[in-house]
Order: C-alpha cells, then structure tokens, then sequence
C-alpha cells in the first residue's frame, strides 16, 4: 500500500505512539533491574545474577514469563471491570508523554496548559486502582484501593501548591516555558521547599516506600493488585513505574532546569541526554529511599500530610507571590 | 485537509458516543460502583468535546476534577455510606415515580431543546485560540467575577456542612 495518500499527522501518530510504548516497556525493563540490583547491594546481597552478566537479562525471562501466564479472573469478581482496570491504569500513562519537553526540539506538544495536562492525566491512576480493588471482591484488595485512594487524594493538595509556587515565578504553565524561564539559575535554588514538598507527595502518589501502604506486602498480601496474575498484574507494574518517569521528569523540568546542561560531545542529542540523566537520578534516589526507610504508618501518613506539607506548601506558595510582586525583576 | 476534518468529525461522533455510552451505563447498571463508572465515562467524553471545541485547559480540569476527584468522593460514600435495603429501593420504584421521573427527563430535555433552537448563536468571526490561561484568568476576575466568587461560597458551605456532619458523628460515638 502507498502510505504517501495518508495524511502525515496521522502515520506521525502512528510511528509515535509505537515509539512511546516500546520506551514505556524499556523504561520499566530499566527500572525493575536497577530497583533488584539496588535492592541487593543496599542489602549486601548481589541481587539477580543467572540471567545474562550480571543479570542483566533477567526482566526480559519475567517478560517473558509474565506473558505466558495465564490470566485468572476469580469467580466472585465483578468481571468487565476486573479487565477494565489494568488498561485503565495503562492507556493514560501513554498520553503523559505528549508533552514532556526531552530537549530543545524533542516534544510532541507544547501545550500552553503543559503541567495541567500531566496532572490530569496522573489522576485517572486513581480511578484505576480504586476499580481494580473494588472488583476483585478481596478485603485485602478493597483496602489497599482504599488506602491507596484517601492517600492520592491527600498528597495531591501539597503537590499542586508546591508546583504553583514555581508556575507563579515561570508566568506560565507550559513545560516548554517553564524550562526556558529557569535560564541562568533553576528552580531548585530558588524553591527548595518546594521542590522537596514536591518529591515527597510524589513519592506517596506513586505509591512508593516509605509510603506504599496501598501494597504493603506484610500486611495486605499485595493490596490492590492481590488477584491480578500475568500481563493484567503487569500493566499495573508498567503504569506505576511510567508514574515514577513522570513524576521525575516533572521535577526535572520544574527544578533542574529540564534540558539544560553542559553541551556533551554529540551537540545535538546532548539536550536529551541530559534530560534523562537527571530523570534517572532522580529515580535512583526514589529506589535508594525505598530500600532505606521503613513503611510509615498510616495515622502517620495523614497527618505528616495534613499538618506539615499542606501548611508548609501555603506559606511556600504565599511567600513566593509576595516576593514575586515585590521584586518582579529579580523573580 | 480533507482527511484532518474527516478525522475531527469522527472524534466529535466518537466523543458523543462516550458520553451517551457512560451516561447509559451510569443509570442502567445494577451496581451502583458501575454506575459511578458510567459516569466517569460519560464525563471523559464531555472532556473530549471541550477538546474538540478547542479548550484544552477545560478538558484537563474536566478530568482532573470530575473524574480524578468527585468520581473518587462519590465512590467513597458509597463504601462508607449505609447498604441500600432492597424494600427502600421497591418504595422508591413505584410506578407513580418513575412517571414523575420521565415527566421531568422530557420537560428538562424539552426546555433545553427550545433554548437551543430559540437562540440566535454568533458564530465566531475569526477563531483565534484564545483559551490561553491569561485569557481564562483575566476574565475570571474581570467579567465573571461574581461567579467566581459565588462558587468559593458554594464551596465554603460544603466545608461547613462537612465538619458538622463529622461532628454529629463524632457526638454519636461519643454518647
């Protein structure tokens, strides 16, 4: 078939959506060997070694494996939306990447409401493992979903007011902007608190030890996921560690300046090269708090959120307009 | 160009059949968890369509409000909230309800059909984009101030009835 009577965009959408899913599968191919072997060597044990040198083929075996396992639906489940819910926590997290800014000329999309788009779609997760615990008729289920909910709903308060305060000095929200207005100095610098209320809600909105009380393995068997086997209970893998992608990369561009670095050997890649070098960064200080801190509680959990990040993130967030007001020249 | 407009038209189609799809589903279903995620559906499609019309911040704050929140809220109170007894559900199913119920579908479907029809719409002239952000925020606090001011109100009453309905809970408990 000539493809040349298709309109471009489309075979555009085509080769990128391809291009997306292949990254998402990398991504958590990467991530799940770093998370084992960091595993290991924080516990002074070598980790996976059988696979490959050094193990490094191991995820490819689990893929493998994953896909060949059969997929049990128990009996009392409710049964369309038992099935609906892996896709739902899949297909969002495909949709993120249409405006992540990678580089300079890297980026689908630039949307003028860039961050908003990410958080929006970051929230549909929750419906996802709400509909995953409900249906699969499980107390350990149900209450991992409802943990994972009452959590989301909680750290999502802290995490958009520590991102407005960094909107409020960029005067946009566009991904594209916000990188380019953190010229000579980032974010970071300026906005410490921020960027720290940051991290932290975006560890407990994916999630993530300290805060996985959603899956806490020593008490709910595995909380929502409990009945899912399979390539089901491994769409659910993959979305939550593209969530983690998303949230670094959101810091990324938000605190570290996005693309920006030092110009590396191969000029023209260098923007992209960078970019992912700091998202990975980031997501090696996600696994190394995993295997350092243990799980809080969850009184604990709620309140940490409630009285300290929401307060600290409003006082951030006035400051930063004040100061912005004041000075519009230094900000 | 032809084959963009072709495909935008499919999406309007396809955006609508979401969100007739869902709202089926949301008063059709047996379980009411299903029908929270009927109207979830129907909700993303109504997102779709602010899309398709060209503001995209409406879409996202579509979803992340009606469905990354309030569908979150209602199906908490479904799990907090008391079991539906089936003799309560049979009051309320009678044959004299479910008359009233269709006579009001049909007068508020009715009513919104002739303000569609009756009204003379300004097509606009030139179709600039303009749902920027600092476009939204000036008229937010410009033309539509009072509206905007009404709904912190709204909001503030729910915080209100929220903690005193906590509080009767708590005295409930207590005694």
């Amino acid at each position: 078939m000539d493809i040349s009577i298709l309109p471009p965009e489309l075979i555009r959408i085509v080769i990128s959506a391809v291009i997306i899913i292949a990254f998402v599968f990398l991504n958590a191919m990467v991530l799940g060997y770093a998370e084992r072997k960091l595993a290991g060597y924080i516990m002074r044990r070598p980790g996976p070694m059988e696979v490959g040198p050094q193990g490094i083929l191991q995820l490819m075996i689990d893929g493998v494996k994953l896909i060949g396992k059969q997929l049990i639906v128990p009996k009392e489940s409710g049964h369309a939306l038992f099935r609906i819910a892996p896709l739902l926590a899949f297909i969002p997290v495909g949709l993120a990447f249409v405006v992540i800014p990678f580089s300079d000329k890297l980026q689908a999309r630039d949307l003028d409401v860039g961050l908003v788009f990410m958080l929006a779609i970051m929230s549909v997760n929750v419906v996802a493992v709400l509909v995953a615990g409900w249906s699969s008729n499980n107390k350990y289920s149900l209450f991992g979903a409802i943990r994972s909910v009452a959590q989301n709903v909680a750290y999502e308060i802290p995490m958009l007011l520590s991102l407005l305060s960094v909107v409020l000095m960029a005067n946009t929200l566009s991904l594209k902007g916000i990188v380019l207005a953190q010229h000579p100095v980032w974010y970071v610098v300026c906005q410490p608190l921020a960027f720290i209320i940051y991290f932290v809600a975006g560890l407990a909105e994916t999630n993530r030890a300290p805060f996985d009380l959603p899956e806490a393995e020593s008490e709910l068997t595995a909380g929502f996921h409990t009945e899912y086997s399979g390539m089901s209970f491994s769409l659910f893998i993959l979305a939550e560690y593209t969530n983690m992608f998303f949230v670094c990369s959101i810091a990324v561009v938000l605190f570290l300046g996005g693309w920006s670095g030092i110009p590396l050997p191969f000029y023209a890649y260098s923007g992209g090269i960078w970019f992912l070098l700091k998202v990975y960064a980031l997501l090696f200080v996600m696994i190394w708090v995993r295997w350092t801190y243990p799980r809080v509680r969850f009184d604990q959990l709620l309140n940490f959120c409630w009285k300290y990040l929401i307060p600290f993130s409003l006082v951030n967030l006035m400051l930063t307009a004040i100061l912005v007001k004041l000075w519009p020249v230094v900000f | 160009m032809f084959a963009y407009k072709c495909i935008a038209e499919a999406l309007f189609v396809f955006f609508i059949a979401v969100t007739f799809t869902g709202g089926y589903f949301a008063v059709r279903a047996k379980y009411i968890m299903h029908a929270v995620m009927g109207l979830a559906v129907s909700l993303l499609g109504i997102a779709g369509l602010y899309f398709h019309l060209g503001s995209p911040f409406l879409a996202m704050m579509q979803v992340l409000i009606y469905v990354g929140a309030v569908c979150i809220i209602i199906a908490f109170g479904i799990m907090v909230g008391p079991k539906p007894q089936a003799d309560e559900e049979k009051r309320v199913l009678g044959k004299r309800n479910a008359l009233l119920a269709g006579a009001a579908c049909l007068l508020g479907f009715g009513l919104l059909t002739v303000t569609v029809v009756q009204a003379t719409w300004v097509p606009a002239t030139v179709k600039t984009g303009d749902m920027t952000v600092r476009f939204l925020g000036e008229s937010l606090l410009n033309q539509f101030c009072l509206s905007f001011e009404l709904i912190s109100v709204i909001l503030l009453t729910a915080i209100i009835g929220a903690l005193i309905i906590a509080n009767i809970g708590k005295e409930e408990a207590e005694s």
